[in-house]
């Protein structure tokens, strides 16, 4: 253990200096912001670019001359203190030009926000994303397609202490990403069910903040297919290191594809909710849930954080009554980080992991809670 | 001036009693400058945590619970505990001695604003101990997240209250002493820059902090008394907190910077040998940012989706805040133009400030312009660059000030040759340490995550390095400070050759009760 932490560490020393020319740290010397691959990105992309020459310039110009002052001023080199004090033309020179720099910035920046702001324009789809601790939540207002995006298994795995390098995409990838077609105008409704986030795609040149009641907008018009990550950007809490954002983006043909296989798979899943379950399926697929939307933080093993976040091995709530249990699995607590998954996860998911939480994570009661009895509580 | 010479007939008391009861400006302003020194060193410590936990990716040393508990706690302690205390020492130490008096015109409030600090001090601390932590919702305090801190909530918000007292009582005081107790003959527009600056930001402090403590007030009772002023669910809005955090928020900026300003102009004419250029317009420059701080908040609030008016008014409304500050730089330029320039500690630290809180201003001009924003926002680009601000700018210039004053207030000159040391590698490895940062949030990195992506980890792991340099540097500093206090060579009553205010025509040090006598100032 204490051995392969130190030859990490080595590993990554050396990194500096080693990887520079490597290929795949091609990427991680980055410097400047991308170009992107919408019209607001460029547009921001090209406004960014300005300001840094324009500062550029100033920084030459300022500091040009306060250094051939140091250089030349010196006591050392017997320079003798001018008596001048001020001088009004000069004052009123360095006050103008500044000004009429600015204004000349705030032309094209301006410009840039009416673009961003063109949210009014028909859209070609839309999108509602939904902040969540910590998770997004994806809903196609057009097509009746809605899921959860979380984390990836293979980013979770390791984030408690694992060594994430050799990870593919480490901590930007996601479980269900976000399927869109190109050169499709797309409108994004952002939302929040618990604290602040903020959606962030960096190639996108967007960023907006995700706020529980109020709905913001956004707009996005993708010309390239590939895929493109982001991050939450607002600090919601303890996770928020662990919300990556995913976007494909597809030509319209491959999209429908996806479109049609995301529905089929949610029938299949409604066709899943009526069999019966047994118990060891019911623990299997409760694992996984409590993985991706529990551990967080009930933590893997049920031992929860002290104060924060109380444990479930032993939880009287866990090896109470079912429906105490399912009441504040599936209704939340108020006020709590603990939140309502009945509007969540499925029936099926549901009953999975309460039975899993039940069954496992040393609790031990020995019932088991169908999807049924879960459709049942939702009236 | 009669119930000065009163009490000339008692000097200090002994033993501790004497710092609990001091109204003294020097024991207080002494005071002030400890406590500030050691918050400065625990914040840092702060710092190296994260920046240890950020060296590479992975989680290594603490959970991302703790991490967050740490750039909040971080981040309070430098702002409360470090920079505003150690330039409220400054003024209490500095403006009798530039102003002619013989102490501050209210010495028990002084008294009584100094004591409210350690106590808030402790209490924040202490919240560490506590169940659920310390907070850990950003020193923005931003509900719902804010509302989910454990026990540590309730004391979060009474620190907030305690520090504002003290602030606003400290203000009042700084207040009360420039407008009357100024020696005859120094009209407004004679005061030191650093009197006006400090004057200008008391006005400041008294504005903003009531909102602030109102702000937080309103935090505690959605938690405890079922109101709903940012509880969306009983009809609140959780953007209200924004605004009004960052109606404080901003000016509070300033509040760090403008003593800044103050000390810098104080320092650059002492060792270019020239008086400072402009100085009307530095004072005009100074009252004009001021102004401007108070109607530029929502530029912190760029992604809440604000309608195409108001992004635009905050864009115009911020970037015009570069005209002042340019007149300040550019007079500081002509200030060192044909002097007679030399290059001790201060001088340095002054002309660090200059190069870097100037590279901090330009990253805040392209952070001004919304559109651009919109990718900076809540990336590292912003924490580079409140750092080229804040710690090039403000932290800086205490270090400036602590060594232009130092000799005055102990009566031996520091050790130069540490000095420098201190300066050098304090200006390296901080560049080191936020260059890079600039670069990860263009990259795009989000601020406040205790891991990251892979692509991030080489600039991550410069930065740290230059963190770690940066947090030893400073040890250096303490060293000399210690040093400066036990003796070393005498210093004179001028102490630099250039020097000119009333505080040099005074003995180093100088006495208990500064001016018992009124200067004349022609
Ligand atoms: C964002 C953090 C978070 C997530 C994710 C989360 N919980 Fe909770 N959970 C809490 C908190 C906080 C409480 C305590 C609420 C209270 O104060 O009573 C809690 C309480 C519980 C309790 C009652 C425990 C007790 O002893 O009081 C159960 C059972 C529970 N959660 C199940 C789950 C299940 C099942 C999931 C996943 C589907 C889940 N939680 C996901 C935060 C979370
Ligand atoms: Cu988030």
């Amino acid at each position: 253990m204490f051995r392969s932490k130190t030859s990490t560490r080595l590993n990554g020393l050396l990194g500096v200096g080693l990887t520079l020319g490597t290929a795949d740290a091609l990427a991680a010397w980055t410097l400047n912001l991308s170009p992107g691959v919408t019209p607001i990105s460029r547009a921001v992309f090209d406004l960014h670019t300005l300001l840094m020459w324009v500062c550029v310039v100033i920084a030459i110009g300022v500091f040009g001359v306060m250094f051939w002052s140091i250089f030349h001023h010196r006591k050392s080199r017997g320079a003798v203190p001018a008596k001048f004090t001020h001088s009004t033309i000069v004052e009123v020179v360095w006050t103008t030009i500044p000004f009429l720099i600015l204004v000349g910035t705030a032309i094209p920046a301006t410009k840039a926000i009416i673009l961003m702001e063109e949210t009014g324009e028909a859209a070609d789809m839309t999108i509602k994303v939904t902040g969540y601790q910590w998770k997004w939540k994806y809903e196609y207002l057009d097509e009746d397609i809605s899921f959860f995006s979380n984390l990836a298994a293979t980013s979770r795995d390791v984030r408690n202490g694992g060594d994430p390098r050799g990870v593919k995409n480490y901590l930007l990838e996601v479980d269900n990403e976000l399927v869109v077609p190109v050169n499709k105008r797309i409108r994004f409704l952002i939302t929040a069910d618990d604290v602040l986030h903020s959606w962030w795609i960096p190639a996108f040149g967007m960023k907006r903040d995700a706020i529980p009641g109020f709905m913001n907008e956004m707009w996005a018009s993708i010309d390239t297919p590939g895929t493109y990550r982001g991050q939450c950007a607002e600090l919601c809490g303890k996770d928020h290191g662990y919300m990556p954002i995913v976007v494909v983006a597809k030509s319209e043909v491959e999209y429908r594809q996806w479109v049609a296989g995301k529905q089929g798979a949610a029938r299949a899943e409604q066709a899943a909710a009526g069999k019966t379950w047994n118990k060891a399926e019911l623990l299997a697929r409760g694992e996984q849930v409590y993985n991706t939307s529990c551990a967080a933080c009930h933590q893997a093993n049920g031992a929860g954080l002290p104060g924060v976040f109380p444990a479930i091995t032993g939880s009287a709530v866990a090896i109470g009554p079912q429906d105490a249990h399912l009441d504040i699995v599936m209704n939340g607590k108020k006020g709590t980080a603990m939140q309502a998954f009945a509007a969540q996860l499925s029936d099926t998911d549901i009953a999975a992991v309460v039975s899993y939480q039940r069954n496992a994570l040393g609790n031990s009661v020995g019932d088991s809670v169908q999807p049924s009895d879960v459709k049942a509580k939702r009236r | 001036m009669n119930t000065a010479s009163n009490h000339d007939a008692h000097g200090p008391k002994s033993g501790i009693m004497r710092w609990i009861t001091t109204t003294n400006h020097k024991d207080i302003g002494n005071m002030y400058l400890i406590v500030a020194l050691a918050m400065f060193f625990v914040g840092g410590a702060m710092a190296m945590v994260i920046r240890a936990e950020l060296f590479q990716p992975g989680l290594q040393l603490v959970n991302p619970h703790f991490f967050n508990q740490m750039t909040t706690l971080h981040a309070l302690i430098m702002v409360f505990g470090a920079v505003m205390p150690a330039f409220v020492g400054f003024a209490n130490w500095q403006v009798p001695l530039m102003i002619g008096a013989p102490d501050m015109a209210l010495p028990r409030l002084n008294n009584w604003s100094f004591w409210l600090l350690p106590f808030a001090a402790v209490m924040l601390v202490s919240t560490l101990f506590m169940e659920g932590g310390a907070p850990a919702a950003g020193w923005t305090m931003y509900p719902p997240l804010v509302q989910q801190t454990g026990d540590a909530f309730p004391f979060l918000i009474f620190t907030v209250h305690l520090l504002g007292m003290s602030s606003i009582l400290g203000a009042i005081n700084i207040i009360v002493t420039i407008v009357n107790m100024r020696a005859p003959g120094m009209t407004l527009l004679k005061m030191p820059m650093f009197v006006w600056t400090w004057l200008i930001t008391a006005f400041l402090l008294i504005a903003v902090m009531p909102v602030f403590a109102g702000a937080v007030t309103m935090l505690l009772t959605d938690q405890y008394f079922g109101t709903s002023f940012f509880n969306t669910a009983g009809g609140g809005d959780p953007v209200l907190f924004q605004h009004l955090f960052w109606f404080f928020g901003h000016p509070e900026v300033y509040i760090m910077i403008l003593p800044s300003f103050g000390v810098i102009s104080q320092v650059i004419p002492t060792f270019a040998r020239k008086p400072l250029f402009g100085y009307a317009s530095m004072v005009y420059a100074t009252a004009a940012i001021a102004f401007l701080s108070f109607i530029v908040w929502a530029h912190h609030m760029f992604t809440v989706g604000m309608p195409i008016s108001g992004q635009l008014y905050f864009m115009y409304a911020t970037v015009l805040i570069a005209v002042p500050t340019g007149v300040k730089v550019f007079n500081w330029l002509a200030t060192m133009w044909r002097g007679s320039m030399t290059f001790e500690t201060p001088m340095l630290f002054a002309l660090g400030v200059v190069v870097m809180f100037t590279f901090g201003g330009f990253t805040g001009v392209m952070m001004g312009t919304a559109p651009t924003d919109v990718q900076y926002h809540d990336s590292y680009f912003i924490v580079a660059h409140f750092h080229y601000t804040l710690v090039s700018g403000a932290v800086f210039s205490v270090f400036c000030g602590a060594y232009y004053w130092l000799p005055k207030w102990t009566g031996y000159m520091y050790d130069e040759k540490l000095g420098k040391l201190h300066f050098w590698l304090t200006a390296i490895s901080f560049n080191v340490l936020f260059f890079p940062q600039h670069f990860l949030g263009l990259a795009g990195m989000p601020r406040r995550i205790p891991d990251y992506a892979l692509q991030f980890a080489d600039w991550n792991m410069v930065s740290s390095i230059g963190g770690f340099a940066f947090g030893l540097a400073q040890l250096i500093f303490l060293w000399v400070v210690i040093k400066a206090v036990r003796g070393g060579e005498p210093a004179s009553d001028e102490v630099w050759e250039g020097a000119d205010g009333l505080e040099w025509t005074l003995s180093s040090p100088p006495p208990y009760h500064s001016f018992n006598e009124a200067p004349k100032v022609s």
